[in-house]
């Protein structure tokens, strides 16, 4: 048999109706994260078998409340629909709706109908008709909006088989027509006209191009130029795009006063008991930084054991290679460079998995949106929006996704600020620098019999970071001059039991997201830095002989021979002589040229501080015994002052230098696609490296 | 002159034609239209943001925002 080409379907509708849901249940584990070109917006596709033969490809399109884009997720709404010769161009979109909130989301699909493109309409929560009191005449609906209507319940499963057979009539059938003549009702003359440029697209398409200033390739030059036209009278573009919306809601109000009733008296009220539990003046706090503790807490408490796992898991794994492969370059390649590279990504999962697992539950269940409400105005004194609360909590795992997640702030001069701070707050990448340094340098002591000091410490640390974060957001909101036309509103939603897979789907796929983007990048510099460790100019390849031939050493054994080798083949290294370079500019803040190795290599990832030390004091420690890294930087000696190098002024110093320090090419790259310029990351590199420095300099004098 | 800011916790009113030019295109397009009947459902502990029911739809807004939408007071 013959086997068709799968459909293409797409999957369109406003935040927290259920759309996620639906795909997930459509697509199971055939669902894919890919990229759109330009954007680091995901794509998500999967799947769905519709018959014995025909399949179809379903891309979740980003939730949004109508065509016209305030944010970049929403643009991709625009830019797939508008593309009509783009590969991925959907032969059929399902508009998913809120049986509770109908019509506001038919709003959406107005506009998507007058696409012309062949639609179906699922509406969603179907089993919570009667609870709402709402009465629903389905039947006149479908002729009223000339399309099928499916009724779903996509967190039971309900209806789903249904959407597939309306997808496989509806590739058939394949009749289409507008909802809303947009034309007579506002003026007549010009609508045609424009629609008059191009007859291969219909006229809501043409107007979408004007109104949002996005021609697709199927846009001839010289029809661009008749379009461009059309746009010269700004204020006429925007009245008429007022008038649209309000012609558009008094059809759809038509339409449902005949087949929608509500019984208000019926409607539950949990919403509002509820809300006023979550944003009252008191308990709305207690209740929010109640949360941010059992997050935090978690974060620390469930992560150590699978972290310590993954940590032994990779150091047997690359023992093993060791032991079993050929020595040899490309043997030292995988055993010092790729495997402790990948388990440098891999040992953050289990904490960046339990943050989003929190996040998700929390968006899921529609308590986000009020933290944002009780915060907005405590963050707009600062130059944020309620909504810098998500990256800010996120920025505690990790600053890539965190950046990511600032799109959601409508406001420009908000957005940027929040991107610009947010690498202030304690990330999971410092923990590893801090736990060693303090284990190090802050004696086992108690504050007040109980309070451990070590402890007390890395908290003041994690205030640190946070503070700093707020304090600059403070000087940036007061000093930087951006044209920005701030506008918020949030939707509150209805509050809801969390979907566990909707959870578990929405934390592996972002999860998946950081391990591949920021994996990258930590792989590639792991490597890099090896190479730069392992290779040198001609003084590193002569060490081996100098050593060998020097008279002095002629008593040693061969072992610490090969000691005196390593140790100085490293200082001859490329990196050992980039270490030295940068000697003069950080003594004064106490360091020396092997914690300047560590320093530049921690331009990759924070992290990679301890591992780099590892390294360094590994080849060059002359006790068998000494094998944690930690008892190896306990021996180390400080050259110039015969004491400890590790000593409180040095570990203080370098505490402080970590906290504020600009030190991760993921989030730079980050930035720089999400402000699309180099600008902004160079300010944070620049001016956080000059803090971190001067702050560094000032706790050395204090401390020593 | 009654605006939506003006509105006290419950109050509801009815949003007047003359607003239309004010609102952002986002807000209309959530359902906050003219003619459309508005409550106020619950004030942030810092007297702004607000949270109003229009239309069906359960949003929070500024104040500055609210302030410049004109209602009559039912």
């Amino acid at each position: 048999m013959e086997n068709p080409k799968p459909v293409k379907v797409a999957l369109i509708g406003n935040p927290n109706t259920g759309k996620t849901s639906l795909f997930n249940q459509l697509t199971g584990l055939t669902q894919k994260v890919g990229n759109y070109p330009g954007v680091t917006v995901d794509k998500k596709q999967g799947s769905c078998k519709l018959s014995a033969t025909k399949t179809a490809i379903i891309t979740d399109l980003p939730g949004t409340y109508s065509i016209n884009p305030t944010s970049v997720d929403e643009s991709i709404v625009l830019k797939s629909l508008l593309n009509t010769g783009d590969k991925d161009f959907p032969d059929i979109i399902v508009v998913v709706a809120d049986v509770e909130n109908l019509k506001r989301n038919l709003f959406l699909f107005s506009q998507v109908k007058d696409l012309e493109i062949p639609i179906i309409l699922a509406i969603n929560m179907a089993d919570q008709i009667d609870r709402k009191g709402i009465s629903l005449d389905v039947e006149t609906l479908q002729k009223e909006l000339q399309t099928d209507i499916v009724l779903i319940s996509a967190r039971k499963n309900i209806g789903i088989d249904a959407v597939k057979k309306a997808i496989e009539n509806c590739a058939e059938a394949s009749i289409t027509q507008p909802l809303c003549s947009i034309n007579h009702k506002i003026d007549e003359d010009y609508f045609e006209k424009l629609k008059e440029v191009s007859s291969n697209h219909t006229l809501y398409e043409l107007w979408l191009m004007i109104t949002q200033n996005n021609f697709p390739a199927t846009i001839s030059e010289e029809e661009k130029k008749r379009l461009l036209e059309f746009t010269q009278d700004v204020s006429k573009v925007k009245r008429y795009q007022h008038k649209e919306t309000i012609h558009r809601y008094k059809q759809i109000n038509d339409i449902l006063k005949r087949t929608y009733i509500v019984d208000h008296s019926k409607a539950k009220d949990l919403r509002s008991k509820l809300d006023r539990v979550f944003t009252h003046k008191i308990f709305g706090y207690v209740i929010f930084f109640g949360i941010l503790l059992l997050i935090f807490q978690s974060i620390f408490d469930w992560s150590t054991a699978p972290m310590d796992f993954i940590d032994a898991t990779f150091a047997n794994f690359s023992e093993f290679i060791k032991i079993n492969m050929a020595p040899g370059v490309l043997t030292d390649l995988i055993t010092d460079g790729i495997i402790p590279g990948i388990g440098g990504v891999v040992i953050f999962i289990p904490q960046i998995a339990i943050l989003f697992l929190f996040v998700s539950i929390l968006e899921e269940t529609g308590y986000m949106s009020r933290v944002v409400f009780l915060m907005d105005k405590i963050m707009r004194r600062y130059g944020m929006s309620g909504k810098s609360v998500i990256p800010l909590i996120s920025g505690t795992a990790c600053a890539i996704p965190a950046v990511m997640a600032t799109r959601t702030i409508s406001g420009w001069k908000e957005r940027l600020i929040t991107i610009l701070v947010t690498p202030f707050t304690t990330c999971s990448a410092r923990l590893p620098v801090y736990a060693i340094l303090i284990s190090l340098v802050i004696p086992e002591k108690k504050l007040l019999g109980f309070f451990s000091l070590q402890g007390f410490t890395l908290l003041s640390l994690y205030a640190l970071g946070f503070a700093t974060a707020m304090i600059s957001a403070f000087l940036l909101h007061k000093t930087l001059k951006v044209k920005s036309t701030s506008f918020f509103v949030a939707e509150m939603p209805n509050y809801k039991l969390p979907s566990l897979k909707n959870v578990v789907f929405d934390v592996l796929e972002k999860t998946k997201a950081f391990v591949l983007g920021a994996g990258k990048i930590i792989l590639a510099i792991s490597v890099v830095l090896w190479f730069l460790a392992s290779n040198g100019p001609q003084s590193y390849k002569d060490v081996e002989q100098n050593i060998t031939e020097n008279v002095a050493y002629k008593n040693l054994s061969s072992e610490e021979v090969q000691q005196k080798i390593a140790a100085a083949k490293l200082e001859n290294s490329y990196i050992g002589i980039m270490g030295k370079s940068i000697e003069p500019a950080i003594k004064p803040l106490g360091y020396d040229w092997k914690i300047g190795i560590a320093l530049i290599s921690s331009f990759a990832a924070r992290e990679v501080f301890v591992g780099t030390l590892a390294t360094i004091y590994s080849v060059e420690s002359d006790d068998e015994n000494t094998s944690t890294i930690k008892e190896r930087m306990r021996a180390e000696i400080n050259p110039y002052t015969g004491e400890k190098m590790f000593n409180l002024p040095v570990g203080m110093s370098l505490l402080i230098f970590y906290a504020f320090a600009m030190q991760c090419m993921g989030t730079l790259a980050i930035v720089k696609r999400e402000t699309k310029s180099w600008k902004w990351p160079m300010i944070q590199l620049f001016g956080m490296g000059a803090l971190a420095y001067l702050a560094s300099f000032i706790t050395f004098i204090i401390f020593s | 002159m009654n605006t939506i800011a003006t509105l006290l916790k419950g109050e509801t009113g009815i949003i007047s034609e003359e607003s239309l030019d004010v609102i952002p295109l986002k807000l209309l397009e959530m359902g906050c239209l003219p003619g459309v009947e508005v409550e106020l459902l619950q004030v942030a502990p810092l007297k702004d943001p607000l949270y109003i029911c229009v239309n069906g739809s359960h949003l929070a807004i500024r104040k500055e925002m609210a302030a410049q939408i004109k209602i009559i007071k039912s």
